[in-house]
Protein backbone atom coordinates (compact mmCIF):
# COMPACT_ATOMS: atom_id res chain seq x y z
CA UNK A 1 0.00 0.00 0.00
CA UNK A 2 1.34 3.26 -1.26
CA UNK A 3 0.57 6.49 1.53
CA UNK A 4 0.35 9.58 -0.29
CA UNK A 5 1.81 12.80 1.33
CA UNK A 6 -1.60 14.30 2.34
CA UNK A 7 -2.63 11.03 4.33
CA UNK A 8 0.53 10.72 5.57
CA UNK A 9 0.08 14.34 6.95
CA UNK A 10 -3.48 13.99 7.94
CA UNK A 11 -2.63 10.83 10.01
CA UNK A 12 0.48 12.72 11.85
CA UNK A 13 -1.72 16.08 12.56
CA UNK A 14 -4.84 13.62 13.89
CA UNK A 15 -2.39 11.60 16.18
CA UNK A 16 -0.84 14.54 17.35
CA UNK A 17 -4.27 15.93 18.10
CA UNK A 18 -5.68 13.09 20.15
CA UNK A 19 -1.91 12.69 22.35
CA UNK A 20 -2.71 16.42 22.92
CA UNK A 21 -6.22 15.78 24.06
CA UNK A 22 -5.05 13.30 26.23
CA UNK A 23 -2.39 15.28 27.60
CA UNK A 24 -4.87 18.45 28.07
CA UNK A 25 -7.26 15.80 30.40
CA UNK A 26 -4.75 15.06 32.69
CA UNK A 27 -4.36 18.60 33.47
CA UNK A 28 -7.75 19.34 33.74
CA UNK A 29 -8.26 16.00 35.77
CA UNK A 30 -5.08 16.97 38.56
CA UNK A 31 -6.49 20.57 38.58
CA UNK A 32 -10.11 19.54 39.39
CA UNK A 33 -8.32 17.15 42.59
CA UNK A 34 -6.28 20.34 43.66
CA UNK A 35 -9.68 22.71 43.22
CA UNK A 36 -11.15 19.93 45.13
CA UNK A 37 -8.77 20.99 48.50
CA UNK A 38 -9.52 24.40 50.16
CA UNK A 39 -7.14 25.29 52.27
CA UNK A 40 -8.93 27.08 54.94
CA UNK A 41 -9.03 30.65 55.67
CA UNK A 42 -7.00 31.06 58.93
CA UNK A 43 -7.85 34.50 61.36
CA UNK A 44 -5.19 36.09 62.05
CA UNK A 45 -3.75 39.46 64.24
CA UNK A 46 -1.01 40.60 65.62
CA UNK A 47 -1.95 39.94 69.09
CA UNK A 48 -4.91 38.08 70.47
CA UNK A 49 -6.72 39.01 73.84
CA UNK A 50 -9.90 38.10 75.39
CA UNK A 51 -11.95 39.75 77.37
CA UNK A 52 -14.24 38.76 80.22
CA UNK A 53 -17.47 40.27 81.66
CA UNK A 54 -17.72 38.69 85.09
CA UNK A 55 -21.49 40.46 85.59
CA UNK A 56 -22.56 38.72 82.56
CA UNK A 57 -20.87 35.36 83.32
CA UNK A 58 -22.63 35.19 86.64
CA UNK A 59 -25.71 35.99 85.56
CA UNK A 60 -25.90 32.33 84.16
CA UNK A 61 -23.63 31.18 87.81
CA UNK A 62 -23.70 27.39 87.60
CA UNK A 63 -23.16 27.15 83.61
CA UNK A 64 -20.35 25.28 82.42
CA UNK A 65 -20.98 25.61 78.55
CA UNK A 66 -17.65 26.99 77.76
CA UNK A 67 -15.69 24.53 80.03
CA UNK A 68 -17.17 21.74 78.40
CA UNK A 69 -16.46 22.72 75.16
CA UNK A 70 -12.95 23.26 75.38
CA UNK A 71 -12.41 20.05 76.90
CA UNK A 72 -14.38 18.03 74.36
CA UNK A 73 -12.68 19.94 71.59
CA UNK A 74 -9.18 19.80 73.53
CA UNK A 75 -9.69 15.79 74.96
CA UNK A 76 -9.16 17.36 78.58
CA UNK A 77 -9.42 14.38 80.75
CA UNK A 78 -11.46 14.34 83.39
CA UNK A 79 -10.11 13.36 86.93
CA UNK A 80 -12.17 13.15 90.37
CA UNK A 81 -8.83 13.67 92.41
CA UNK A 82 -7.90 17.21 92.66
CA UNK A 83 -3.68 16.34 92.44
CA UNK A 84 -4.44 14.74 89.18
CA UNK A 85 -6.34 17.28 87.38
CA UNK A 86 -5.89 19.07 84.21
CA UNK A 87 -7.31 22.76 83.31
CA UNK A 88 -7.76 24.82 80.68
CA UNK A 89 -10.83 26.46 81.87
CA UNK A 90 -12.03 26.45 84.62
CA UNK A 91 -13.86 28.31 87.56
CA UNK A 92 -12.43 29.57 90.52
CA UNK A 93 -13.92 32.28 93.28
CA UNK A 94 -13.14 36.11 92.59
CA UNK A 95 -10.83 36.36 95.72
CA UNK A 96 -8.25 33.33 94.10
CA UNK A 97 -8.24 34.38 90.46
CA UNK A 98 -8.03 38.59 91.87
CA UNK A 99 -5.86 37.96 95.22
CA UNK A 100 -4.77 41.47 94.71
CA UNK A 101 -8.32 42.86 95.01
CA UNK A 102 -9.36 41.08 97.43
CA UNK A 103 -10.18 42.88 101.11
CA UNK A 104 -12.78 41.74 103.65
CA UNK A 105 -15.40 44.41 102.34
CA UNK A 106 -15.62 42.71 98.30
CA UNK A 107 -18.91 43.99 97.49
CA UNK A 108 -21.94 41.00 97.47
CA UNK A 109 -21.97 40.98 93.72
CA UNK A 110 -18.45 39.31 93.66
CA UNK A 111 -18.08 37.84 97.00
CA UNK A 112 -16.68 34.28 96.67
CA UNK A 113 -18.41 33.77 93.21
CA UNK A 114 -16.89 31.76 90.16
CA UNK A 115 -14.62 33.55 87.89
CA UNK A 116 -13.42 31.87 84.34
CA UNK A 117 -9.66 31.45 84.75
CA UNK A 118 -7.41 30.03 81.76
CA UNK A 119 -3.81 30.59 80.72
CA UNK A 120 -3.02 34.89 80.23
CA UNK A 121 -1.03 34.38 77.58
CA UNK A 122 1.01 36.98 79.10
CA UNK A 123 3.20 39.42 76.95
CA UNK A 124 6.03 38.59 79.47
CA UNK A 125 4.92 35.13 80.34
CA UNK A 126 7.56 33.40 82.85
CA UNK A 127 6.71 30.27 81.91
CA UNK A 128 8.95 30.62 78.86
CA UNK A 129 11.39 32.18 80.22
CA UNK A 130 12.20 28.91 81.95
CA UNK A 131 11.51 26.15 79.95
CA UNK A 132 14.77 24.87 79.34
CA UNK A 133 13.76 22.55 76.04
CA UNK A 134 11.65 25.40 74.11
CA UNK A 135 8.86 23.40 74.34
CA UNK A 136 6.65 26.08 74.85
CA UNK A 137 7.26 29.42 73.34
CA UNK A 138 4.99 32.48 72.53
CA UNK A 139 4.17 33.07 69.06
CA UNK A 140 4.33 36.42 66.81
CA UNK A 141 0.78 36.61 67.31
CA UNK A 142 0.47 36.70 71.20
CA UNK A 143 0.00 32.95 71.75
CA UNK A 144 1.88 30.73 73.95
CA UNK A 145 2.12 27.73 72.41
CA UNK A 146 3.44 24.27 73.65
CA UNK A 147 5.26 21.97 71.87
CA UNK A 148 4.09 18.29 73.49
CA UNK A 149 6.52 16.46 71.07
CA UNK A 150 9.24 18.52 73.15
CA UNK A 151 8.24 19.06 76.70
CA UNK A 152 10.17 16.80 78.89
CA UNK A 153 7.66 17.12 82.13
CA UNK A 154 10.40 19.00 84.51
CA UNK A 155 7.40 21.07 85.80
CA UNK A 156 9.17 24.50 85.51
CA UNK A 157 6.75 26.25 83.81
CA UNK A 158 4.00 25.15 86.12
CA UNK A 159 6.22 26.68 88.89
CA UNK A 160 6.71 29.70 86.76
CA UNK A 161 3.08 30.80 86.23
CA UNK A 162 1.64 33.01 88.40
CA UNK A 163 -1.93 31.83 87.69
CA UNK A 164 -2.00 28.10 88.09
CA UNK A 165 -2.80 27.73 84.47
CA UNK A 166 -0.65 24.53 83.90
CA UNK A 167 -1.75 21.15 84.54
CA UNK A 168 0.71 17.93 84.77
CA UNK A 169 -0.59 14.64 83.36
CA UNK A 170 0.05 12.47 86.52
CA UNK A 171 -1.63 9.75 85.19
CA UNK A 172 -2.23 8.38 81.85
CA UNK A 173 -5.00 10.89 80.45
CA UNK A 174 -6.50 9.08 77.64
CA UNK A 175 -9.13 6.59 79.72
CA UNK A 176 -10.24 9.40 81.49
CA UNK A 177 -11.95 10.92 78.21
CA UNK A 178 -15.22 10.93 77.99
CA UNK A 179 -15.38 10.66 74.29
CA UNK A 180 -11.81 11.22 71.97
CA UNK A 181 -11.71 14.13 69.24
CA UNK A 182 -9.91 12.78 66.97
CA UNK A 183 -8.67 15.71 65.19
CA UNK A 184 -7.10 16.96 68.41
CA UNK A 185 -4.03 14.62 69.85
CA UNK A 186 -4.55 13.60 73.68
CA UNK A 187 -1.14 13.85 75.82
CA UNK A 188 0.45 11.42 77.73
CA UNK A 189 1.56 10.65 81.23
CA UNK A 190 4.35 13.26 82.07
CA UNK A 191 4.00 16.09 79.77
CA UNK A 192 2.06 19.38 81.27
CA UNK A 193 -0.44 21.39 79.26
CA UNK A 194 -2.58 24.50 79.34
CA UNK A 195 -4.78 26.67 76.88
CA UNK A 196 -3.81 27.01 73.61
CA UNK A 197 -6.03 30.05 73.13
CA UNK A 198 -7.71 27.39 69.93
CA UNK A 199 -4.55 27.78 67.85
CA UNK A 200 -5.70 24.97 65.90
CA UNK A 201 -9.65 26.19 65.38
CA UNK A 202 -7.96 29.86 64.38
CA UNK A 203 -5.88 28.02 61.96
CA UNK A 204 -9.44 27.15 60.63
CA UNK A 205 -11.20 30.48 60.58
CA UNK A 206 -13.05 29.35 63.91
CA UNK A 207 -13.03 31.90 67.02
CA UNK A 208 -12.25 29.69 70.16
CA UNK A 209 -14.58 26.95 71.57
CA UNK A 210 -15.05 28.70 74.66
CA UNK A 211 -16.37 32.49 72.84
CA UNK A 212 -18.09 30.29 70.44
CA UNK A 213 -20.22 27.81 73.40
CA UNK A 214 -21.21 30.92 75.50
CA UNK A 215 -24.69 31.20 75.42
CA UNK A 216 -24.65 35.18 77.41
CA UNK A 217 -21.93 35.71 75.03
CA UNK A 218 -19.35 37.10 78.15
CA UNK A 219 -16.33 36.46 76.46
CA UNK A 220 -15.01 38.73 73.48
CA UNK A 221 -11.92 37.37 71.33
CA UNK A 222 -9.72 39.62 69.26
CA UNK A 223 -7.07 41.65 68.24
CA UNK A 224 -5.56 44.11 70.18
CA UNK A 225 -3.49 45.36 67.53
CA UNK A 226 -6.25 46.56 65.34
CA UNK A 227 -7.25 49.54 67.10
CA UNK A 228 -10.99 48.88 66.39
CA UNK A 229 -11.80 45.73 67.08
CA UNK A 230 -14.44 44.67 69.44
CA UNK A 231 -11.63 44.53 72.33
CA UNK A 232 -9.83 47.48 71.61
CA UNK A 233 -13.57 49.32 71.85
CA UNK A 234 -14.51 47.55 75.12
CA UNK A 235 -10.95 48.27 76.23
CA UNK A 236 -11.65 52.06 75.95
CA UNK A 237 -15.04 52.14 77.55
CA UNK A 238 -14.89 49.79 80.28
CA UNK A 239 -13.11 49.74 82.90
CA UNK A 240 -10.89 46.59 83.15
CA UNK A 241 -8.73 44.74 85.30
CA UNK A 242 -6.38 42.00 84.79
CA UNK A 243 -4.54 39.07 87.27
CA UNK A 244 -1.87 40.29 89.11
CA UNK A 245 -0.51 42.95 87.24
CA UNK A 246 1.76 44.04 89.29
CA UNK A 247 4.29 40.88 88.22
CA UNK A 248 4.78 42.24 85.37
CA UNK A 249 3.29 39.44 82.99
CA UNK A 250 1.00 41.72 80.97
CA UNK A 251 -1.81 39.01 80.74
CA UNK A 252 -3.84 39.31 77.48
CA UNK A 253 -7.06 38.13 78.98
CA UNK A 254 -8.77 40.95 80.47
CA UNK A 255 -11.95 41.00 82.98
CA UNK A 256 -14.50 43.80 83.17
CA UNK A 257 -15.74 43.82 86.38
CA UNK B 1 32.60 -50.62 62.46
CA UNK B 2 31.48 -51.47 65.96
CA UNK B 3 30.80 -48.02 66.14
CA UNK B 4 28.28 -47.69 63.51
CA UNK B 5 25.28 -46.79 65.45
CA UNK B 6 26.75 -44.30 67.95
CA UNK B 7 28.55 -42.67 64.82
CA UNK B 8 25.38 -42.60 62.73
CA UNK B 9 22.81 -41.33 65.61
CA UNK B 10 25.74 -38.41 66.88
CA UNK B 11 25.56 -37.36 62.86
CA UNK B 12 21.69 -37.33 62.88
CA UNK B 13 21.64 -35.26 66.01
CA UNK B 14 24.33 -33.11 64.60
CA UNK B 15 22.80 -32.85 61.01
CA UNK B 16 19.70 -32.06 63.40
CA UNK B 17 21.33 -28.98 65.45
CA UNK B 18 22.49 -27.46 62.21
CA UNK B 19 19.27 -27.11 60.81
CA UNK B 20 17.46 -26.32 63.63
CA UNK B 21 16.61 -22.62 62.68
CA UNK B 22 15.30 -23.91 59.47
CA UNK B 23 12.97 -26.78 61.09
CA UNK B 24 12.41 -23.55 63.51
CA UNK B 25 10.76 -21.12 60.98
CA UNK B 26 9.40 -24.16 58.88
CA UNK B 27 7.52 -25.24 62.08
CA UNK B 28 6.31 -22.07 63.49
CA UNK B 29 5.40 -20.93 59.76
CA UNK B 30 7.77 -18.18 59.44
CA UNK B 31 9.20 -17.24 55.68
CA UNK B 32 11.31 -14.47 54.63
CA UNK B 33 8.41 -12.92 52.70
CA UNK B 34 7.83 -9.00 53.63
CA UNK B 35 4.51 -7.98 55.23
CA UNK B 36 1.66 -7.81 53.30
CA UNK B 37 0.19 -4.27 53.97
CA UNK B 38 -3.22 -3.26 52.50
CA UNK B 39 -3.05 -0.01 50.78
CA UNK B 40 -5.82 2.58 50.13
CA UNK B 41 -7.65 1.89 47.17
CA UNK B 42 -9.38 5.55 47.10
CA UNK B 43 -5.57 7.21 45.96
CA UNK B 44 -2.96 5.87 43.85
CA UNK B 45 -0.39 8.49 45.41
CA UNK B 46 0.73 9.35 48.31
CA UNK B 47 2.41 13.05 49.24
CA UNK B 48 5.76 11.47 48.44
CA UNK B 49 7.16 8.65 46.04
CA UNK B 50 6.30 4.78 47.19
CA UNK B 51 10.28 4.39 47.51
CA UNK B 52 10.65 7.63 49.95
CA UNK B 53 7.79 6.97 51.72
CA UNK B 54 8.91 3.35 52.48
CA UNK B 55 12.93 4.85 53.72
CA UNK B 56 11.93 7.92 55.28
CA UNK B 57 8.16 8.66 56.33
CA UNK B 58 9.62 9.35 59.94
CA UNK B 59 12.02 11.96 58.71
CA UNK B 60 8.86 13.69 56.64
CA UNK B 61 6.21 13.04 59.75
CA UNK B 62 8.80 15.26 62.14
CA UNK B 63 9.31 17.66 59.10
CA UNK B 64 5.67 18.20 59.35
CA UNK B 65 5.52 18.25 63.26
CA UNK B 66 8.16 20.93 62.88
CA UNK B 67 5.58 23.15 60.14
CA UNK B 68 2.78 22.60 61.83
CA UNK B 69 3.07 23.47 65.86
CA UNK B 70 6.10 25.14 65.70
CA UNK B 71 6.05 27.23 61.75
CA UNK B 72 2.15 27.25 61.94
CA UNK B 73 2.35 26.11 58.40
CA UNK B 74 -0.14 23.87 57.96
CA UNK B 75 -0.57 22.95 54.07
CA UNK B 76 1.72 20.75 52.57
CA UNK B 77 2.79 20.52 48.81
CA UNK B 78 3.13 17.10 47.57
CA UNK B 79 6.00 16.58 44.67
CA UNK B 80 3.21 15.97 42.10
CA UNK B 81 2.15 19.44 43.13
CA UNK B 82 -0.99 18.69 45.07
CA UNK B 83 -2.25 20.16 47.98
CA UNK B 84 -2.69 18.30 51.30
CA UNK B 85 -3.39 19.61 55.17
CA UNK B 86 -0.59 18.41 57.42
CA UNK B 87 -2.21 15.97 60.06
CA UNK B 88 -1.32 12.54 60.61
CA UNK B 89 -4.84 11.70 62.21
CA UNK B 90 -6.70 13.88 59.89
CA UNK B 91 -5.12 13.78 56.34
CA UNK B 92 -2.78 10.45 56.77
CA UNK B 93 -5.19 8.25 58.86
CA UNK B 94 -8.86 9.57 58.24
CA UNK B 95 -8.27 9.52 54.12
CA UNK B 96 -6.22 7.06 52.96
CA UNK B 97 -4.63 4.35 55.40
CA UNK B 98 -8.08 3.94 57.38
CA UNK B 99 -6.84 1.03 59.04
CA UNK B 100 -3.62 1.64 60.97
CA UNK B 101 -3.45 -1.85 62.28
CA UNK B 102 -3.63 -3.53 58.24
CA UNK B 103 -0.96 -0.72 57.31
CA UNK B 104 1.36 1.09 59.67
CA UNK B 105 1.41 -1.87 62.09
CA UNK B 106 1.99 -4.75 59.73
CA UNK B 107 5.35 -3.46 58.91
CA UNK B 108 6.41 -1.80 62.31
CA UNK B 109 5.53 -5.59 63.85
CA UNK B 110 7.35 -7.22 61.02
CA UNK B 111 10.65 -5.02 61.51
CA UNK B 112 9.95 -5.18 65.02
CA UNK B 113 10.10 -1.31 65.47
CA UNK B 114 8.60 -1.13 68.97
CA UNK B 115 8.07 2.37 68.93
CA UNK B 116 7.51 5.20 67.83
CA UNK B 117 5.07 6.73 70.55
CA UNK B 118 3.09 9.05 67.63
CA UNK B 119 -0.32 6.57 68.47
CA UNK B 120 0.13 7.65 72.60
CA UNK B 121 -0.88 10.93 71.65
CA UNK B 122 -2.28 11.08 67.64
CA UNK B 123 -5.71 9.30 67.57
CA UNK B 124 -6.31 6.59 65.28
CA UNK B 125 -9.64 7.81 64.06
CA UNK B 126 -11.39 4.29 64.20
CA UNK B 127 -10.29 4.20 68.03
CA UNK B 128 -13.10 6.68 68.30
CA UNK B 129 -15.83 4.42 67.24
CA UNK B 130 -15.08 2.55 70.54
CA UNK B 131 -14.66 5.10 73.32
CA UNK B 132 -17.08 5.89 75.63
CA UNK B 133 -20.14 7.57 74.77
Amino acid sequence: MIISRKTFLRATGFSLLVAAGKKLGVVFADAAQNAAFAPSRALTAGRWAMLVDISKCLEKEDCTKCIQACDRSHNVPEFTEPAHQVKWIWKASFENVFPSQQHDYVMDRLKEKPVLALCNHCSEPPCVRVCPTQATWKRADGIVMMDWHRCIGCRYCMAACPYGSRSFNWLDPRPHIAKLNPDFPTRTKGVVEKCNFCEERLAKGQLPACVEACPQKAMVFGDLDDPNSQVRELLRSRYTIQRKPELGTKPEIFYIV
Amino acid sequence: MRDKGIIYTVLIVFLGLITAPFSYNLIAGRTSKGPEIKLPVSEKNCVAPTEYMKESHMKLLVAWRDDLVRRNIRTFTAFDGKSYNIGLSSTCLANCHTSKADFCDRCHNYVGVQGPYCMDCHIDPKLTKGSRP
